[in-house]
């Protein structure tokens, strides 16, 4: 139960509402709009936040029942902001086998945080995938689209310690 | 009219004829044979989400399930042999390898489907190494308590939820293993649409939703010596209480139900009827007023229902002005018990506990959804039960209830008439309501055989009928299931933004379908059938009954004299009559 309470729907962002009304005008004909449209929503925000659901709810009559159904189907769809760095732990057979479990394992340790979370100040997003086509390599990892293979969980400190360390050399 | 098709085929070598278009799961039924079900219900349509009701159709390998597959010409089906039986029983592994191992302190505990099917086919031990994902229970709405991990992911809630109800509060999210049944994203069933229907409860085949079971409080309070306990008694438990002790559905059991109360250590034994008939002579003097003397809008629509209320405030408050402001009996029960009793009797209100049984999950949303269900100063009704959780106090008191010799009401706020009994039922408030209000208008009663009002009885989802009196058309409708309500406001609403004149002038609306006889708090096992023979019990009482006016009614009358006033009066307004506000569908 950690969602914030959310202002009623006439006064949400107008921003917002502009681009929910957009996107429908430009959707509202067109088969299987519903996922076109949260698509797009996730394009601009990188996630598709709640008040956005509840306008599109509002503006087609979609109940928000169906909305979310649609939205935790798919796991394309995030409902959290993302975290700016993209932690993806590969789970195919051939990661698993080889110890995928126990990178996880380490990430949730070290980051503080459970698989499919963002960090409280944004900086890491951990998710598991199910291959990434790198078996060779296994087990592998995807950090910010850079595919890291034959891992082991000492290597997790050394990877997580170079996103910050090169975050607080560009915040300077 | 063109005669339905005829299939012919033989299920287990016993030939069947069925009309076409029937499922081989109700087929299977023509010829005593029950195929095991833990998905489909009577009320919803077939999903094959559980995978039981496998069956063998000719020489093929392939198994069907009944309950998605239509019964064809020549179909020679095969419903049990060991084969099958042995698929159901790793089925059934299956599923309870997801499901806690927790049956002694489950709700559900002895009345629960999987349980049934469990020991049916004899499973002994556990097979598959459990998985059950952790997950807190849900009580955020204080009716009913989802219990996540006991859910086998049938679907019949949510199918209840968006379909039945078209209320669309609980949802399938994620899936695979991760599926669940909830509230759209990360929040409480209570800050959701839901409107504490209780509809999901009373299909759920497992303890995964139950009422909120608040037998506990109400023993502290019996045994509590400074407490001065009293109870009502909706109009629709009597006829179903019974279930719980053998009786057929439909059984009048009032007489030993007050006897029960009475041994259960209550001071008054009040009925729900008798404020029923008060609501009545309070509602039938608000359509008079709208409709002969033009005063306030039409169609006038009945509130007596909270879940219809709280459905109504999310999700169609411009007919805030259409609802009639009259309380519910329960509601006007409780203010009575603590105003007009209390000084009667020379009692502390102060000290006087009023618990209420009732069909429904939501009564309990309704006992402190405004300040006005505090209106005699204190909380006019302190606990409602449902009728599920009257059995179980009966059962834990040691009652023989069947050997109980009935017992009487008290003399005031006991008293009612056939139009308050049958209030239990789809189109009971109706046909109450059009009884008095037939006699405000022509000072005449409705002749013998007008009285009962046939056109809104009956289990059609939407009712509609012209009533004339005196030469003047009442048109009136009744919805039940709320599924059927929004096409019925939606024509109201046409006819209002064209300027035209309304299609009804009373409109009645139970959430429920067969309204509170087969509401979310009853025994469960509803199906059509079952309400049918539990309206048949509210009917045949109201026609044994020589009062069957509720403003004839003699403690009516008493109560007007002594204490009210006239209907709608001063008094009447303050204690007996509510508001309405628009809310919001999600608090989050």
């Amino acid at each position: 139960m950690n969602a914030a309470p959310l202002p009623p729907l006439e006064e949400m962002d107008p921003a917002l509402t502009e681009e929910i009304g957009q996107c429908l005008d430009q959707w509202k004909d067109k088969e299987g709009n519903l996922i076109m449209m949260l698509h797009e929503i996730q394009d601009r925000h990188g996630f598709v936040p709640r008040e956005a659901s509840l306008l599109l709810a509002e503006a087609t009559g979609v109940p928000m029942a169906r909305i979310y159904e649609v939205l935790t189907f798919y796991h394309y769809f995030k409902l959290v902001p993302p975290g700016k760095h993209n932690v993806t732990v590969c789970n195919g057979t051939a990661c698993y086998l080889k110890g995928a479990g126990r990178l996880l394992a380490e990430l949730e340790t070290r980051l503080g945080i459970r698989d499919g979370d963002t960090t409280e100040d944004r900086l890491f997003h951990l998710e598991t995938v199910r291959c990434i086509g790198c078996c060779g390599m296994a087990p592998a990892m995807v950090v910010d689209h850079k595919t890291l293979g034959k891992l082991s969980p000492t290597d997790m400190a050394g990877i997580l310690e170079g996103i910050r360390k090169r975050e607080a050399e560009n915040d300077q | 009219m063109m005669m339905p098709k005829t299939i012919e085929a033989t299920i287990n070598g016993m030939p069947v004829r069925v009309s076409a278009g029937t499922s081989i799961l109700e087929a299977a039924r023509e010829v005593n044979v029950r195929i095991p079900t833990l998905c489909k219900h009577d009320d919803l349509l077939p999903t094959a989400a559980c995978g039981l009701c496998i069956v063998k159709v000719g020489g093929s390998r392939r198994m069907p399930r009944a309950c998605a597959t239509e019964l064809e010409e020549g179909m020679q089906i095969v419903t049990h042999d060991p084969e099958l039986t042995d698929v159901r029983r790793s089925t059934l592994e299956l599923i309870l390898s997801n499901h806690p191992n927790g049956c002694l302190t489950c709700g559900r505990n002895l009345n629960c489907e999987l349980q049934t099917l469990a020991g049916d086919f004899g499973i002994r031990q556990d097979c598959i190494p459990r998985y059950v994902r952790e997950q807190e229970p849900d009580n955020s709405t204080g009716s009913i308590i989802l219990e996540f991990t006991k859910c086998i992911k049938c679907g019949r809630c949510v199918q209840v939820c968006q379909q039945m109800q078209n209320v669309w509060a609980l949802s399938f999210l994620q899936r695979g293993i991760h599926t669940r049944m909830a509230p759209a994203g990360d929040i409480g069933l209570g800050e959701s649409p839901c409107i504490r229907c209780g509809q999901c409860s009373a299909h759920c085949p497992t303890g995964a939703i139950v009422e909120n079971d608040e037998t506990v409080t109400v023993w502290e309070a019996l045994r509590d010596p400074e407490k001065y306990c009293t109870v009502q008694i909706a109009p629709s438990v009597r006829v179903a209480l019974g279930e719980a002790f053998g009786y057929p559905p439909g059984t009048d059991l009032t007489g030993k139900i007050y006897a029960a109360m009475r041994r259960l250590g209550f001071k008054a034994v009040f009925d729900t009827n008798f404020a029923a008939d008060l609501t009545i002579m309070e509602e039938a003097s608000e359509f008079v007023e709208r409709f002969v003397n033009g005063k306030g809008d039409l169609p006038l629509i009945t509130s007596c229902c909270p879940a219809w209320v709280d459905y109504m405030e999310k999700r169609f408050s411009d007919f805030i002005p259409n609802f009639s402001t009259a309380k519910s009996p329960q509601q006007m029960l409780g203010v009575l018990a603590k105003t007009y009793f209390a000084e009667k009797q020379g009692i502390d209100p102060a000290k006087i506990y009023q618990v209420s049984v009732m069909p429904c999950t939501a009564k309990k949303y309704e006992l402190e959804r405004t300040e006005e269900m505090y209106a005699s100063g204190y909380k006019d009704v302190d606990v409602a039960l449902t009728t599920r959780e009257l059995a179980r106090m009966i059962k834990q008191s040691g009652l023989d209830f069947r050997g109980l010799p009935p017992a009487r009401s008290d003399s005031i706020l006991g008293t009612y008439s056939g139009a308050g009994l049958i209030f239990g039922s789809t189109g009971g408030v109706m046909e109450a309501a059009l009884r008095t209000a037939y006699f405000k208008v022509t000072g005449r009663n409705l002749e013998k055989e007008a009285i009962n009002i046939e056109p809104v009885r009956g289990l059609k989802g939407i009712k509609s009928a012209a009533i004339d009196i005196e030469g003047t058309e009442v048109r009136v409708a009744v919805a039940h299931g709320l599924g059927n309500v929004e096409r019925l406001l939606l024509e109201v609403r046409r006819a209002r933004e064209a300027g035209s004149p309304p299609p009804y002038h009373f409109i009645e609306v139970m959430a429920c379908p067969g309204g509170c006889i087969g509401g979310g708090g009853q025994p469960y096992g509803v199906s059509d059938e079952l309400r049918r023979q539990r309206i048949q019990g509210l009917l045949d009482g109201d026609r044994g009954m020589p009062l069957r006016f509720s403003h004839e009614n003699p403690e009516i009358r008493t109560v007007y004299n002594e204490f009210l006033g006239e209907p709608l009066s001063e008094k009447a307004h303050r204690l007996l009559h509510a508001h309405y506000k628009a809310r919001p569908a999600y608090q989050k």
